[in-house]
Order: structure tokens, then C-alpha cells, then sequence
């Protein structure tokens, strides 16, 4: 007994010590949205750079920033957030730190998303992030039922009764103030109009509660409920429509006539990373096109790369073409600077709808 | 005198893990809670100590009924666990055979391997209005339109008592386990009826279990967080997920701590409530010998 556990001692010794030159190697750890790390990407990183690790953890804008804020910014090395939420949360928490653009291959970048971003997250001469994948948020109609849908208003008719579903974030709160003939962001300065705006469209969305099914929650459960037919209109990513449209082609993005919402989920610097070389790399390494088309195919979103729609794979193509005429792309609504304390009042709204009932 | 040293040495060698845990784990983030609860921001980063969150919370009545509503439901599925879970414990303490014994303690187990979240999902794919249950009634002609069974407050109660329920069976079985056969055949031999047995015999004997089943229920059912979000749906409004949207959504981490306080305050009472209104204390959870 006693020589077996030498022997084992012997093992588990010789183990560590066959395991202490991998320690030496580095780990990026990401921060970032499902399906935003693709297992083959990371793979074929991996192999370019033997001397690199590539950990992965998924997670939502919310999240992302609770965490950071946890840590004060340490613990990832590269996150992701949309491009709205960066500078107020800078400014509050300071979990970023600013990025060296001379490090990233920005002119393969799309340059009119790159400016974009780079307005929205410059603090004091320096630039925090750089986009990666941009989208909308819309609504998804299945054709055969919902023929007619083009507005987010429409989630609440009562011809859908029981059959239409949304999450209870502030997108559905921005695209129905849209719908009632007012412009969100232009009333972020004033917190009195803001909040003003605010109780109309949570009345709206109180009233509109009976007719919904649920309040989904993630994109599987969105997946399912649209596939089972259970829910026929919907609040959506067009990503998660996308996808869809693939399995089911009556399932469509429909952008709403007051503009489908968009977003850029960005590249920015954790203030306590530790492997900023590797996050370069990274950043350098999924704008490469052949590796943009693995990842649009994960995604189902366009990456902020110049011919982006043409390094998409043909069923999502497809679907883009099905969702997007070129007077939807002029008129999209792209989310701007969410100032500090806007997101407390609309979390007080978002509670109300939830524990309304009726 | 060694013999003193080295028994001294190793209690606090035995202590040593148990103080730890209980220090580092929960009374430090309790105390870090308490004091962020107290803490009010009124500007950017900018705080003042007060208890302008506490009156917050009672300033603004979706909270305080959103806590009221957990606490209730609570109760209800401790009612419900304990009504369900005392024959079974008492079939399996008493009237099962030896050998069976272990077989159905084993069967009550079992579900408990599985996490919450599968659990849950379980539940979801039996009830959804695509589900099993609901195709399966059309398809037999019993229903003529699938109907949706998840999203209500039923299906909430019904998702909790089947996750709480093995916590009120193991310590009923375990106090049920220690009773005579003969305290039961004496309550015959003097004439008791069943119910007599029962009520002056099996329960006052079986109270610690009853006791010590009903706080652990009641505590997991108020503080659970996946199962009523995932099955409650557009109505599920639990006061975990406040602290949550609080917490994660509005980045209001004292608002969020001043619920997590209440929380564990408001529970600790009803607890204490509960004890008082019959005739219980937290002695009585010491099983006697």
C-alpha cells in the first residue's frame, strides 16, 4: 500500500512537473458574446500561435460591464460590448484601458463603422474600442402568419393575440417610443422629456402584455419558440433571424418602418488585462477575410469589414437580401451614447412592465 | 499535559476549516453587503451613508409586493412540500420493507444529480403548448386546441415543490426512522384511533424533522432564482430577479445589496414567525433521543 502511494507521490510529481512549462504559456482570455469565439477560430489561433491559450467565457452587454465592475477590470483580457456602452461606463468605473490603434490592422476595417465607434468611445484624445460585428434589432415575422408585420407596434396587436413575443430589454423600449413618433436619442439629454417618454411607452407596453406569450430570454428559447410556431412576431437580433431563415425560409427579418435599431459589438481592453500582445493578434486575426467568413457564419452578423456581405455564407446572404432593401439600410437608427442614469430609469420602466398585471 | 496540548491542537485543527468557511464565506460578504446597502450614490462617483435605499424600497410598492408575493408562495410550497412529503417519508420510514428501504431513498435521490436549470427545462418541454403533454391530449381527442401550461403562477409552485420537496423527505425519514414500533402499538393497545396515533403519537415525534424540513424548504424556495424565471415567464415576478436587474441590468449594486439585506432579514422573520405561531423553536430541530 505504502509503496503504491509513492509511487503515486512519484507520478503526480513527475505530472507537475511536465505541466509547469505549459504554465509559462499565455492565456487570452475573452470576454464576449455567444457564438463571437468560434471553436475553429480558435483552434486555427491556437495553432498559429503555439504559445498562446485561448480561454472563453460568453456573456451579455449587462454582464460584461457588472463584471468588469467587479474586478475593476481585471480577470479578461479582451471584451465586447456594443458600442453605446463604453463611454459612460469608462467614465463611471474606468474598466478599460485606451487602445494602441497602431497595433490593429484598422484599414481593413470598414472605415465609415470604425469612425462611428471611434466618436462614440473617445475619452479625453483616446480611442477605447474598434468594431467587429454590426446588426439590428428588428422584428421576425413568420410569412405565413403574420404576412402583414412592419412595425414594432404591431407586436402588440391584438390579431396576434397570444402569439407574439419580446425581451424585456431596453431595445423594445427604444423601438416603441419609435413607433409612437418619438426619437429616443434625441431625448437622452433631457432626463424630464426622457423619463416623460418613458411612462408613455411603458403604459403601452403594460397594455400590450396580455397579448404576448412570453418574454423571451436568450436566443435558443427565441429559436424555439419561433420554430414550434408557437410565437408567429417578435422582437429579434436580425443575427437570430438569420439563422432561422435557414431552417424555416417563412421566417423573416423585417426591419420596422421607423428603422430597424443597429448596433456594433466592438473590441475593448480590460484595464487589468495582462495579454494585450495576444488581444492584438486576435483583433488581427478574425478581420483576416477567410477567417471573417467562419465567423459571419457563426454569428449570422455582418462584420465590420468592407465587403462584408459578400464574405457572408450564401444561405445567410440569402437572407440578408430577403430582410434589407437599401431605403432599410439608409434609414437605420444607430444606437448612440447611453448617458449615465438613463439606464436606471429605464430599468425602473422595465420593472413595472414585468410586474404589471392585467 | 501533552495529551492537552495535542487534544487543544486538534480542535483547532478540526475548527480551523469550519471558521474559515463560515468567516470568509459568509460572514465577511454579509458584512460587505450590509455596508454597500448602506451606501447612496448621488453623483458620479460620488456616495453618502444612509439608509436612503431601505427607503427606497419602501417608497416603491413593486418591491415590498414583489417580496410579499415570494414570501407567500414560499409558504405555499413549503404547505404543499410537507403535505406531499410526510406520507412518502412515513412509507418509507415505516411501512416499506428493510430491504426496499434504501431502493426508495435512492429513487427520491436520484432527481437531485440533475441541476436546476435541467430540471427546469424538463418541465418546460413537458408543458409547453408544443409540448409533450399538451400534443399528447390533443392527439387522444381529450383537448380539441394545444394549451399552454407553463408561464402561470400553477406551474411556478407546482416547478418549486418538485425541487424543494427531497429536502423536506430526508430529514422527515431520517426523525421518522427513529421511532419506536411501540409507541405506535401502544397508542392502539389504549384505545386511539388512527388519527389520535397520529396526532399525539407520529407528529409530536416526527416535529423536529417537520421543523427542521419546513426552514430548508422554505429558505431554497425563497431564494431560488432559475425556476420560477424559467417557468413563470411574462408574470414570474420573484424577488431574486429584482436583485438581479439591480444588481446586473441598472448597475445599482446598493440597491441591489439593500434587497439582498431585506431579503435574508424578511426571511430570518418569517422564520422566526413561523416558529412562535407554533409553539416551535429552533431547539425542537435537535432530534431527541
Amino acid at each position: 500500500m505504502r509503496k503504491l502511494g509513492n509511487r503515486l507521490l512519484g507520478a503526480t510529481a513527475l505530472l507537475l512537473l511536465a505541466a509547469a512549462p505549459a504554465a509559462h504559456a499565455e492565456t487570452l482570455r475573452l470576454l464576449t458574446w455567444g457564438s463571437y469565439a468560434p471553436d475553429e477560430l480558435v483552434k486555427k489561433f491556437e495553432a498559429e500561435n503555439p504559445d498562446i491559450k485561448v480561454e472563453v467565457t460568453f456573456s451579455n452587454n449587462e454582464e460584461m460591464i457588472a463584471k468588469l465592475r467587479a474586478t475593476g477590470g481585471t480577470g479578461y483580457d479582451l471584451a465586447q460590448p456594443s458600442h453605446d456602452r463604453i463611454y459612460a461606463a469608462q467614465l463611471e468605473y474606468n474598466i478599460y484601458k485606451p487602445l494602441d490603434l497602431s497595433k490593429i490592422n484598422v484599414d481593413q476595417m470598414a472605415p465609415n463603422l470604425v469612425d462611428g465607434v471611434k466618436q462614440n468611445t473617445t475619452i479625453e484624445g483616446q480611442v477605447y474600442a474598434v468594431p467587429h460585428q454590426w446588426g439590428t434589432s428588428g422584428i421576425m415575422a413568420n410569412k405565413k402568419e403574420a404576412p402583414d408585420a412592419k412595425s414594432w407596434a404591431d407586436l402588440c396587436d391584438a390579431k396576434y393575440k397570444g402569439r407574439t413575443s419580446m425581451r424585456l430589454r431596453r431595445t423594445i423600449l427604444l423601438g416603441t417610443a419609435f413607433s409612437m413618433g418619438m426619437n429616443p436619442f434625441d431625448l437622452y439629454a433631457d432626463t424630464a422629456a426622457y423619463k416623460d417618454m418613458l411612462d408613455k411607452v411603458t403604459e403601452k407596453l403594460i397594455a400590450c402584455k396580455d397579448n404576448l406569450k412570453t418574454y423571451w430570454t436568450g436566443g435558443d428559447d427565441l429559436s424555439a419558440l419561433m420554430l414550434s410556431g408557437e410565437v408567429v412576431l417578435s422582437e429579434t437580433w436580425d443575427s437570430t433571424a438569420f439563422k432561422l431563415y435557414s431552417q424555416n425560409p417563412d421566417i423573416v427579418f423585417v426591419p420596422p418602418e421607423t428603422g430597424a435599431l443597429a448596433w456594433i459589438d466592438t473590441f475593448a481592453m480590460p484595464r487589468g488585462g495582462e495579454a494585450d500582445d495576444a488581444a492584438y493578434k486576435w483583433i488581427n486575426f478574425v478581420i483576416r477575410p477567410e477567417n471573417v467568413k467562419v465567423m459571419s457564419a457563426s454569428t449570422g452578423s455582418l462584420a465590420a469589414v468592407p465587403n462584408a456581405a459578400d464574405l457572408l455564407p450564401d444561405d445567410k446572404k440569402a437572407a440578408v437580401q430577403a430582410a434589407f432593401t437599401q431605403a432599410d439600410l439608409d434609414n437605420l437608427k444607430f444606437f448612440a451614447n447611453i448617458p449615465p442614469g438613463i439606464e436606471d430609469m429605464e430599468g425602473i420602466a422595465l420593472e413595472r412592465i414585468k410586474a404589471a398585471t392585467n | 499535559m501533552t495529551g492537552r496540548d495535542a487534544g487543544r491542537l486538534s480542535l483547532i485543527l478540526l475548527m480551523t476549516p469550519f471558521a474559515l468557511w463560515i468567516g470568509l464565506l459568509i460572514l465577511l460578504p454579509q458584512i460587505g453587503i450590509g455596508y454597500v446597502s448602506l451606501r447612496e450614490k448621488v453623483g458620479f462617483n460620488q456616495y453618502e451613508y444612509g439608509f436612503a435605499n431601505y427607503a427606497a424600497f419602501f417608497g416603491e410598492p413593486i418591491y415590498r409586493n414583489t417580496l410579499l408575493r415570494t414570501a407567500w408562495i414560499s409558504i405555499l410550497v413549503t404547505i404543499l412540500a410537507l403535505i406531499i412529503g410526510f406520507p412518502v417519508a412515513y412509507y418509507i420510514a415505516k411501512v416499506a420493507r428493510q430491504r426496499s428501504r434504501a431502493a426508495l431513498f435512492l429513487m427520491c435521490l436520484i432527481p437531485l444529480w440533475v441541476s436546476d436549470l435541467v430540471r427546469a427545462y424538463g418541465w418546460i418541454v413537458l408543458l409547453r403548448e408544443t409540448g409533450v403533454i399538451s400534443t399528447t391530449l390533443v392527439s387522444l381527442g381529450v383537448i380539441a386546441q394545444p394549451v399552454e401550461m407553463l408561464y402561470n403562477d400553477i406551474t411556478v409552485v407546482m416547478g418549486l415543490v418538485y425541487t424543494v420537496i427531497l429536502f423536506m423527505i430526508v430529514p422527515l425519514v431520517s426523525t421518522l426512522q427513529g421511532m419506536d414500533d411501540a409507541l405506535l402499538e401502544a397508542g392502539y393497545n389504549l384505545g386511539g384511533s388512527r388519527f389520535t396515533v397520529f396526532r399525539r403519537i407520529v407528529v409530536p415525534y416526527a416535529m423536529p424533522g417537520i421543523v427542521s424540513g419546513c426552514i430548508i424548504t422554505f429558505m431554497l424556495a425563497a431564494g431560488s432564482y432559475l425556476t420560477p424565471i424559467l417557468l413563470g415567464g411574462k408574470n414570474s415576478s420573484w424577488f431574486t430577479e429584482q436583485i438581479y436587474n439591480q444588481f446586473i441590468t441598472r448597475y445599482n449594486w446598493e440597491a441591489g445589496a439593500t434587497f439582498g439585506v431585506l431579503l435574508l432579514g424578511f426571511t430570518s422573520f418569517v422564520v422566526w414567525a413561523g416558529l412562535r405561531l407554533t409553539g416551535q423553536s429552533l431547539a425542537t430541530t435537535v432530534a431527541k433521543e
